[in-house]
């Protein structure tokens, strides 16, 4: 028998090692301002040890009052407004918000600005796969593949630069085509850029489709059900991963999409991975629409020949009295959209980009609905998080891509 | 153009469907009974294949015209059949004293669809979450309805304490 001060045996009895431990689920918070959270999301998370018992999300710190604002100013000032929706991908929104307008009023553009058009979303589209996939790799600690993924990147800002006037906030194209023709040697210079984009984007796969910590973070993890990512209203590469191949592009083909080559990857698996992959897949093909787009564009005007909805040329404004006029009730009464309302649907980087819009005949939008397919994504976030790991939270927050501009409007 | 959806509608819930009409584009447009939203929505999901949730939003009709004013509000429902690459556009109209059913149950997308309807038009889904989604929970009164003004103000409230981590950063709920 032990004596009384003999050393302390620190082997745990069987006793003690049975013994139920009297813990709490702890309740962490994360954001709205945290590195991780780009964009200004609010996670409260329950936790039990790592393993997410519930989550909730919270929105709404960068709400603007989009739709409000919207409904005071004409239809051509909504524009504006549009950039800071999806300001990853703002020519995605500009021209969005212009066809659902187009349609609204029953109108077609020039087949010349169609493929303008094209061009440019296309051109934001890489860019925003680019942004979704080097944050990825950041926040996995991989940053060389981040620094890639912004050297391409800028290449994109600059071209998008040199065609708009702005790097982010582009505000490009108006109702019944665009504001301006492509800039002189501008095909040259994005000729020259594909290739470019085309090489980092190859080493950007390379580097990380087939790591081994990347692969080992991503795959299996945060993984969605087809079924339920219906239910939650997943769009565009989230959807996709999940195997149900929706595009709109290819569903109901609009500008000039009916006319260019090009396949729609699917994934099977609904994870971080196959998110993230969808992306990657998605690059070369909108590099090669571009390059079709360019072959195939046609010369001619870029705006529909109306001056009910273009403004006049300057010579005209200046000399003629009809000139005067039109461009006088263009800026003072708006483009005059019928009474009307439409529902209709562009696919945007993270998915489809729906707009509502109801007119009155007023010159004023009566309201402007706009469906951000991150907003219906962020709200299926908890889904893809609960029961899961926390250290999961942050690759899985990454490939759905949240953009606080869209959602929170 | 297709107008599956409503022509199902109509033979197998009649008495769901108010009026049927087409929008300038030639889309068709439905509008359903308040009480009849789920079954309609239940019926399109499960048994017509329209498994994707688009989205959700309303419309203040205060400042159409007198004939188009009442019911005040028409809150918008967007489905979508991929299989058929259908749309499915549905109203429901109501008053401001009357509540709609909640479809949360069949969509849990539709969840942050009627919390913003709440939130920005008061529209009350009954049996759903009454929590505001993008303004914060102080906010009195919604403000994409007609009559809240452009550049209403509403006052200050004080920070509440950082301490306090199941309700965040933000207002402490002490109106001055």
């Amino acid at each position: 028998m032990a004596a009384a001060g003999d050393e302390y045996d620190p082997t745990p009895s069987e006793h003690e090692l049975e013994a139920h431990l009297q813990t709490r689920n702890m309740v962490v918070n994360l954001g709205p301002s945290h590195p991780a959270t780009h964009g200004t999301v609010r996670l409260r998370i329950e936790l039990d040890g790592e393993t997410i018992v519930k989550m909730d999300t919270e929105i709404g710190f960068l709400h603007r009052g989009f739709q409000k604002s919207c409904e005071s100013v004409t239809w051509t000032q909504v524009l504006p407004y549009t950039d800071r929706l999806d300001y990853v991908a703002a020519l995605q929104n500009n021209f969005g918000y212009l066809s659902a307008v187009e349609t609204l009023m029953g109108i077609d553009i020039p087949e010349r600005a169609k493929y303008i058009r094209v061009i440019g979303a296309e051109l934001h589209r890489i860019a925003s796969h680019l942004t979704t996939a080097g944050a990825l790799a950041l926040e996995l600690g991989g940053f060389s593949a981040f620094l890639y993924a912004m050297e391409a990147r800028e290449l994109i800002t600059d071209r998008v630069t040199e065609l708009t006037g702005a790097r982010l906030t582009t505000s490009y194209g108006r109702i019944g085509g665009l504001n301006r023709d492509l800039p002189d040697g501008w095909k040259e210079k994005v000729m020259k850029s594909i290739v470019k984009i085309e090489e980092v984007a190859a080493e950007m796969d390379t580097l990380l489709s087939r790591n081994r910590i990347f692969t080992d973070r991503t795959k299996g993890t945060g993984v969605i059900t087809a079924d339920d990512a219906l239910d939650f209203g997943f769009t565009g590469p989230a959807l996709r991963a999940c195997g149900v191949s929706y595009d709109v592009r290819k569903a109901q083909p609009y500008w000039a999409y009916d006319k260019l080559d090009f396949t729609v990857p699917t994934g099977n698996n609904g994870d971080n991975f196959d998110r993230y992959y969808m992306r990657m897949l998605e690059i070369p093909e909108s590099l090669k629409m571009i390059k079709q787009c360019f072959a195939q564009m046609p010369e001619g005007p870029v705006m529909i020949d109306d001056w009910r909805i273009a403004l006049p040329p300057k010579e005209n404004v200046y000399n003629s009295i009809e000139g005067v006029i039109a461009h006088f009730k263009l800026v003072m009464e708006g483009v005059p959209v019928p009474d009307g309302e439409v529902y209709h649907c562009t696919e945007s980087p993270n998915g489809e980009l729906g707009w509502y819009l109801r007119s009155d005949g007023s010159g004023r939008p009566y309201k402007c609905h706009v469906r951000a397919p991150g907003y219906q994504i962020l709200s299926g976030l908890g889904r893809l998080c609960e029961g899961r790991m926390l250290a999961d939270l942050v690759p899985t927050f990454d490939t759905i891509n949240m953009i606080g501009g869209e959602v929170e409007q | 153009m297709s107008t599956f959806a409503l022509d199902q509608i109509q033979a197998q819930l009649p008495q769901a469907l108010v009026e049927r009409y087409k929008d300038r584009t030639g889309e068709t447009w439905g509008v359903i009974a308040r009480e009849h939203i789920v079954e309609v929505v239940k019926l399109l999901k499960v048994k017509l294949g329209f498994r994707l949730f688009i989205s959700m939003d309303a419309v203040d009709r205060l400042h159409l015209p007198p004939e188009e004013q009442d019911p005040r509000f028409e809150v918008l429902y967007f489905l979508k059949n991929i299989e058929r690459n259908e749309h499915a556009r549905l109203k429901v109209r109501v008053n401001e004293d009357q509540d709609i059913p909640s479809i949360n149950k069949v969509f849990q997308g539709a969840d942050w669809g009627e919390r913003f309807v709440w939130d920005f038009y008061g529209v009350v889904f009954a049996g759903g979450n009454k929590r505001r989604i993008l303004m914060y929970e102080e906010f009195v009164g919604h403000p994409l309805r007609k009559d809240y003004p452009l550049r209403g103000r509403q006052n200050l409230i004080p920070e509440r304490p950082i301490q306090d981590i199941f309700r965040g950063p933000g207002t402490n709920g002490v109106q001055d």
